[in-house]
């Protein structure tokens, strides 16, 4: 590999699930990366220089040139690197079923997982209510839009939408440790709970996945001071 | 490639049903559209797109695709040889004209419609802050992406263009119901000649709402809105 040249740099940290999902990505591609561990609570200089809209994780910096947001670098990182396993397929009403779900994923079933995180009480009930109505239109979407037996819908390989929803609910024990509640299933959403299973199976999958202790400790320090917010 | 698009949709009002609409006019694609009634949701629209019940959606031999950007993709990608490329071919580009696109959906366009449901004085100055800041980061990624040429896209009208150009009706009603210039050419002088191009551009002339037309029917919306009285968020 040349020096500066093709160097792929990525600022994360893997206690962040949209920076897993990028490490996911390159790893999947078999693309060569340094991480950059950042510490959320005192980002670097390079980070907030390479990311001033947002200031936030993951930035992954090729040839020197940053791009931020996790679904578009995931996409930037497929059309740059056209060799090896696709992340999208290439069929255009294919491509946008998966835009389409990881969009949901992304917005609507993240958004309803953070208020599960960041409330208690009655809020939290209504929350997690939230999170298993929409776990129901995934179900029944994924069902309808891949009735193949793969469990992955890429395919063989882990693919964008993989990505997504591995990063999401992969953690989904932690989630049940700390939150006391269950957002998995296998009965009312069996096809997503058992795509969950077998990515979190996965090789790749485990070399980003931080150890079990080290996630709950991240995610009962977010959700206390997310408490302690809301209730100052 | 040939090929008949048909889309079900609200209508002139909305920013999102104006994205589409203007990819495929961009492409050449002869197209059929359906509004639907305001405040009705028909059977179509319903089975169509059953995870959000929205507008707009594209039916292209009878599939539906939905979500405004995911349309405009998808469009470039069914459509490669027709009309120009609306997504930029460089990976890199392609990546920034995402990037801000998502800023303009996630943040921007947010709070620009969170002016109006501002309870306030204070809240409402907040929200226009937020606008105004955006407009001045977006001048500048106009000047690094655009490298002198006309649009965002170059050339031609390209991804961002659309993303972003499909809220200028309602910057100006904005503009007009709190008295303030937005796209002022002292502070943002390459988005307002930009915005200018781009209005009068063949693919968006025929679909750009009057701004009259559309401040009448915000006027009706916050009545309505004010009438409902939901609880602050």
């Amino acid at each position: 590999m040349a020096g500066e040249e093709n160097r792929v740099v990525l600022h994360g940290t893997r206690v962040s699930l949209y920076s897993a999902r990028v490490e996911l990505a390159l790893k999947v591609k078999g693309i060569e990366y340094e991480l950059v561990e950042e510490d959320l609570m005192n980002k670097s200089e390079a980070l907030l220089r390479f990311n001033p809209v947002h200031k936030k994780v993951p930035v992954l910096v090729h040839n020197g040139k940053p791009i931020a947001e996790s679904l578009v670098i995931i996409e930037y990182i497929d059309e740059n690197w056209k060799e090896g396993p696709r992340l999208l397929p290439q069929d255009p009403y294919e491509r946008a079923k998966v835009r389409f779900w990881a969009g949901f994923l992304h917005q609507q079933l993240f958004e309803a997982t953070a208020s599960v995180i960041k409330t208690d009480g009655e809020s939290q009930e209504r929350a997690v209510k939230e999170v298993h109505e929409k776990l129901k239109m995934l179900e029944e979407g994924i069902k309808g839009s891949y009735p193949g037996g793969s469990p992955f819908v890429n395919g063989d390989n882990m693919g964008l939408l993989d990505i997504v929803v591995c990063s999401l609910f992969g953690p989904h024990k932690v989630q049940e440790e700390v939150l006391g509640v269950k957002f998995l299933d296998p009965e009312k959403h069996p096809r997503v709970t058992s795509w969950v299973k077998a990515l979190n199976e996965l090789p790749l999958v485990k070399e980003v996945t931080p150890p079990h202790e080290k996630l709950v400790g991240a995610l009962q320090c977010f959700r206390n001071r997310a408490l302690e917010s809301a209730a100052a | 490639g040939e090929g008949r698009g048909r889309e079900a949709d609200r209508g002139w009002p909305s920013p999102f049903v104006m994205r589409p609409r203007i990819a495929l006019n961009l492409k050449g694609v002869e197209y059929e559209f359906l509004e639907e009634k305001l405040g009705v949701k028909s059977d179509l629209l319903l089975r169509s797109n059953p995870v959000h019940k929205k507008i707009p959606v594209l039916l292209h031999a009878g599939r539906p695709v939905c979500e405004s950007l995911i349309i405009v993709q998808y469009i470039d990608d069914a459509w490669p040889s027709s009309g120009p490329s609306i997504l930029p071919s460089d990976p890199y580009d392609c990546a920034t004209a995402r990037f801000w696109a998502a800023y303009l959906d996630e943040k921007w366009f947010p709070a620009m419609s969170g002016i109006a449901r501002a309870q306030g004085e204070e809240a409402k100055k907040a929200a226009l802050d937020q606008v105004v800041e955006g407009l001045s980061l977006l001048e500048d990624a106009f000047g690094k992406i655009s490298k002198g040429k006309p649009f965002f896209g170059g050339d031609t009208v390209g991804f961002l263009d659309i993303a972003l150009g499909c809220f200028l009706g309602w910057l100006r009603v904005t503009e007009k119901m709190n008295g303030m210039k937005l796209l002022d050419e002292a502070k943002v002088p390459g988005l307002a000649k930009w915005a200018e191009r781009f209005c009068a551009h063949d693919a968006v002339k025929g679909v750009m709402p009057e701004t009259e037309k559309l401040a009448e029917f915000a006027k009706l919306i916050m009545a309505k809105f004010k009438a409902a009285a939901p609880p602050p968020q």
